[in-house]
Order: C-alpha cells, then sequence, then structure tokens
C-alpha cells in the first residue's frame, strides 16, 4: 500500500477513526506523516486531513484498500460495519484487527481486557500471560548477556507447555 | 402465558423499596455475552437467530434464578405486551422491535431479564429499586456464572467478552441508575452537572435511554467505556458519581426552598391544579407534572399522600398501559381524554398543596428550624 500523500513511498503509518458516522482510513509513509506532524493519532483528526493534506476527499475506509477485507467465518465487510458500526460475528475481531485497534484505543480506557474471565478460561489466560511474560525476562536476560538466567527461564517456559504463543525461542 | 397475569401490577411496581429513593428510582447491570459459533444477531440469518434462540431459552430457564419465570418467543407477544414491557423499563425499546428468533426470560419477582437476540445473542440484566448498584453487579454476576457453565461464549484473552459493537466489548457491562432530579432542573444547574458527568466518562441519557428526552426529569446516568478495566471499578466509580448528584439534588432543592420558595411553591401548584382538573393531557405534559408533585411530596407539601401514589399513575398514564386499560384502540386525542379522567379520579382525595410561610417551621427542607 502506498502512502496517500506522496503515493511513492510505502504507508506505514495507519490512522483509523470514526469521524460523524463514517470509519474513516488514512495511510501514510514515515516520511509524510512527520512532515504532518502525525505522531500522535489521539490528537489528530482525520476531520482535519482533507484540509491539512489537500486530498480530494477523506477515504473512506472501503475506498482506502483495493481489495476489500471480508470476514472468512461469516462474509461480513468493512462497508457493512461503517453502515451499521456492529460487526458480523465473534471472529470479525481478528479479521478486522487492524482497523479496530485505534478505534478502541479512542472508545475505552485500554485496549486489554481486565475484567470477568469465565472459569473454564481463566487457566489458560493465567498460563498465556505467565509464558508472555517469562519469555520477555528471557528476552533481557539474552540482551543482558546473563545466560545462566536465561537457562533457568527457559526450563521454566518448557515446563508450563509444549505451545504458547509466540514461543519461538530456540 | 399472558404477561399481563405475570407481571405485577403498576401499584406493586411503585410499592417496591431501596435505598436513596427520593432521588434513585433504580439501579440496574447489565452484561452483554455471545456465544461462540455463529453470527452476531444483526448479521445472523432469520434460521440462525431461531436455532441461537432455541439453544439460549432453555438455558436460561434452567437457572435456579428463573424459576418460575415468564419465557416467550418475542413473535408471541404483541405490539402492546412489548410497548408495556419498555415502559416498564424490562425490555429496550430495541428488542421491542424484535419479532421470531428473539426471546425473553423474566424472573417471578422481576429482578432479573434476560433479552434473547437482541443485539447480542444474550443481554442479561440485574434490576433493583433504589441505589443498589453492588447488589445488582453481585447478582447477575452469579447468573452470569451459572450461564457460562451451560452456553460456549465469545471471549478472547485479549479483548475479553466479544460484542456486536465495539463500544460494549471487553467486560460487556452497563452499570446504570435512573435519577430524578428535578431540583437540579428547576435550579437550572442540570446542564453543568450533565457535563462534568459527560467528562468522567459517563452518559447521561432521557427516561427511556439512548436518544431519548428527559421526560418528567428523570435521567439515566451510566458508564461508557467496558475494555480496560474491570467490572469493580466501574460499578464503584458510577456509585461514586451517584452520590454525589445525590448531594447535588438535596443541596439544589434546600437551596431552592430558602431562596426562592414562591418558585417552588408556584410550580408545584400548578402542576397539582392541572392534573387535578385538566380535561384533556398528553403523556408527555402528565410526566412532567406528575415529576412536580413527586418533588411536592419529597419536600412535605401533600401531608398523607404517599409517593407510591405518584410512581404508579408515573406507570400507568405511558401510553401503552392506558391504552391496556381500554378496549377500544384509541388515537392519541383519544387518550388525552382518558388520562385527564383518570388523573382527576385518582387525585380527587388528594388535597391542594400547603405552602407554608418560609422561615417558619415546616418548610420542609429547612432543617434548622425544625
Amino acid at each position: 500500500m502506498l502512502c496517500s500523500v506522496c503515493k511513492e513511498k510505502p504507508a506505514t503509518v495507519h490512522l483509523t477513526q470514526i469521524v460523524g458516522e463514517k470509519m474513516q482510513k488514512l495511510d501514510l509513509c514515515e516520511e509524510c506523516a512527520k512532515t504532518k506532524g502525525v505522531n500522535d493519532p489521539t490528537s489528530f483528526s482525520l476531520a482535519d486531513a482533507d484540509v491539512l493534506f489537500g486530498l480530494g476527499a477523506s477515504q473512506e475506509i472501503d475506498q482506502s484498500t483495493g481489495t476489500e477485507t471480508k470476514c472468512p467465518r461469516c462474509g461480513f465487510t468493512q462497508v457493512d460495519f461503517k453502515k451499521s458500526g456492529r460487526l458480523g460475528c465473534p471472529e470479525c475481531y481478528k479479521t478486522f484487527a487492524d482497523g479496530l485497534s485505534s478505534l478502541l484505543k479512542t472508545m475505552h480506557k485500554g485496549t486489554r481486557h481486565a475484567g470477568k474471565v469465565p472459569e473454564a478460561l481463566r487457566e489458560s489466560r493465567e498460563q498465556s500471560d505467565r509464558l508472555k511474560l517469562l519469555q520477555k525476562k528471557l528476552a533481557k536476560a539474552i540482551d543482558d548477556e546473563n545466560f545462566e538466567q536465561a537457562a533457568s527461564l527457559r526450563d521454566e517456559i518448557k515446563q508450563i507447555g509444549p505451545r504458547g504463543p509466540g514461543l519461538n525461542v530456540t | 402465558m399472558d404477561i399481563h397475569k405475570f407481571l405485577s401490577t403498576p401499584a406493586e411496581t411503585a410499592q417496591r423499596r431501596g435505598p436513596h429513593d427520593r432521588i434513585v428510582m433504580s439501579s440496574r447491570v447489565r452484561l452483554a455475552r455471545n456465544l461462540k459459533e455463529g453470527a452476531f444477531p444483526g448479521w445472523a440469518k432469520k434460521p440462525e437467530r431461531v436455532r441461537v434462540l432455541e439453544l439460549v431459552r432453555p438455558a436460561v430457564e434452567s437457572l435456579p434464578e428463573m424459576k418460575d419465570a415468564f419465557s416467550e418467543a418475542m413473535d408471541n407477544l404483541g405490539a402492546l405486551d412489548k410497548q408495556i414491557l419498555v415502559e416498564r423499563h424490562l425490555i429496550s425499546r430495541e428488542h421491542a422491535a424484535k419479532s421470531s428468533g428473539s426471546g425473553l426470560v423474566l424472573n417471578r419477582d422481576e429482578t432479573f431479564c434476560v433479552m434473547i437476540n437482541e443485539e447480542d445473542h444474550l443481554r442479561m440484566q440485574a434490576l433493583r429499586p433504589g441505589l443498589q448498584l453492588r447488589q445488582a453487579w453481585t447478582a447477575i454476576d452469579r447468573l452470569d456464572s451459572e450461564l457460562e457453565q451451560r452456553l460456549p461464549y465469545a471471549f478472547s484473552n485479549e479483548l475479553g467478552y466479544l460484542t456486536a459493537c465495539p463500544t460494549n466489548l471487553g467486560t460487556g457491562i452497563r452499570v446504570s441508575a435512573m435519577l430524578h432530579l428535578p431540583g437540579l432542573v428547576l435550579a437550572e444547574q442540570i446542564n453543568p452537572i450533565i457535563q462534568s458527568v459527560n467528562k468522567l466518562g459517563l452518559a447521561v441519557r432521557g427516561l427511556y435511554g439512548e436518544g431519548t428526552e428527559a421526560l418528567g426529569n428523570v435521567f439515566q446516568v451510566s458508564n461508557q467505556m467496558t475494555l480496560g478495566e474491570n467490572e469493580i471499578t466501574i460499578v464503584e466509580r458510577l456509585d461514586k458519581v451517584l452520590s454525589q448528584i445525590i448531594e447535588h439534588e438535596e443541596n439544589a432543592r434546600q437551596t431552592l426552598m430558602e431562596k426562592k420558595p414562591k418558585v417552588v411553591y408556584n410550580h408545584i401548584g400548578r402542576a397539582y391544579g392541572i392534573l387535578a382538573n385538566a380535561h384533556s393531557i398528553s403523556s408527555k405534559e402528565t410526566m412532567n407534572l406528575l415529576s412536580l408533585m413527586r418533588l411536592g411530596v419529597d419536600i412535605g407539601l401533600f401531608p398523607g399522600m404517599e409517593r407510591a401514589l405518584v410512581d404508579e399513575l408515573f406507570i400507568l398514564t405511558q401510553p401503552a398501559h392506558l391504552q391496556r386499560q381500554l378496549s377500544d384502540k384509541l388515537s392519541p386525542e383519544e387518550r388525552d381524554l382518558i388520562r385527564a379522567d383518570m388523573m382527576r379520579e385518582r387525585l380527587k382525595n388528594t388535597g391542594r398543596p400547603i405552602a407554608k410561610h418560609y422561615g417558619g417551621p415546616g418548610t420542609g427542607l429547612d432543617k434548622s428550624t425544625n
């Protein structure tokens, strides 16, 4: 995907916002983002993007991607989301994860669930949290060349389970 | 089953008491939940919605809290019945618009109401009179924990309970209270209060929730954010804000009685005058005037009159409840006549408000002289 402003370099900064009732998206390359001062998405309004960037019309999300994203499970599209403000099925949260994450940031206190967990899932959730923490520690131990600690952390990770998210540490 | 045989009468409903019910009419906590499989109700085709209803309804009915509950598919309820449920604040207006593939399970004492296939597969609510947010949360939490053993919920480690609308994501919780705030409205302090409540991330809405006006000086305050903090934090924040609003309302009433008693007497006296003597009156005007009479009862201007009578009339006077008492389908204009007849009849034993000399004993709220 190319930058919407210079149309030359690949876009690496992606902004999604609800403006009025429409979801809008702007894709910029690193340089254009910097020159336009888009480094804090929370203080930046896409409603002003037209004026700022001289874009003919703000790009609505369905038009900004050449091939429209469609939920593989329920067939829901971004256009449908734009129309209703609601998603099609639980899987849609994965399908549209990229666009949603900035939206959730503006909507909520945080982006990670901090409340009740169904009892049956509690253990596996705690375990996956623990794995993530250990992996972080492991990476730091390796960075610090603290190999003794790294070895014991690796053993601990192995004990928790053979598979965990992102458990590709050798 | 006939919903009217099941529901408590407006008189019984008006008798329910709870902490701070002078100002807080009711508390509610609702949770949004969805099944792991299938599409959300708004996107699912009818056969799928029917399947979900057939799966979820027996699971909800089998909960111990739902013993002797009223359980029905929405297509078996008439338009008038649905509107009555809305006026009782048991279902949302959105749910009232549903028919086949949606359902309702309401427990015997009307403290739990579960909507099936509203915007989410499950919208379960605990309802309590007065200010009882913590109790409502504890109750619905328990119900939800029982239900999660019978139904596979859509849940993500990262995002929590997955809901049709991202605004409900995470905890899926909406904590709300219905407040009667005539003092703040009369003192013209309501707007700054609403603004500061909004700043705390809480929503203030009208009598029937989203997108409705504050009829009868009744406001609903609720949380908006559902992701990134836990349920207790949300409940306690709302509880704290509500305590402050209660204090502001009490202060506004007291100040009005000290500084502008004639304004208060004038409003309440006129409200009584119209309600007790009108021959045609709309439901909107009735609610606004009943609100002033409720204030009059609170500050002792109607000795011998119970607040429950005002609250009962508040329910009875709403369009569907009024229509329900009559055999013929009436036009709004005809309903206005019947409503006025009912008001005159019900208020015939209520004497006019007693306006005492301010500064003297018994100005109601002037505690220093009492």
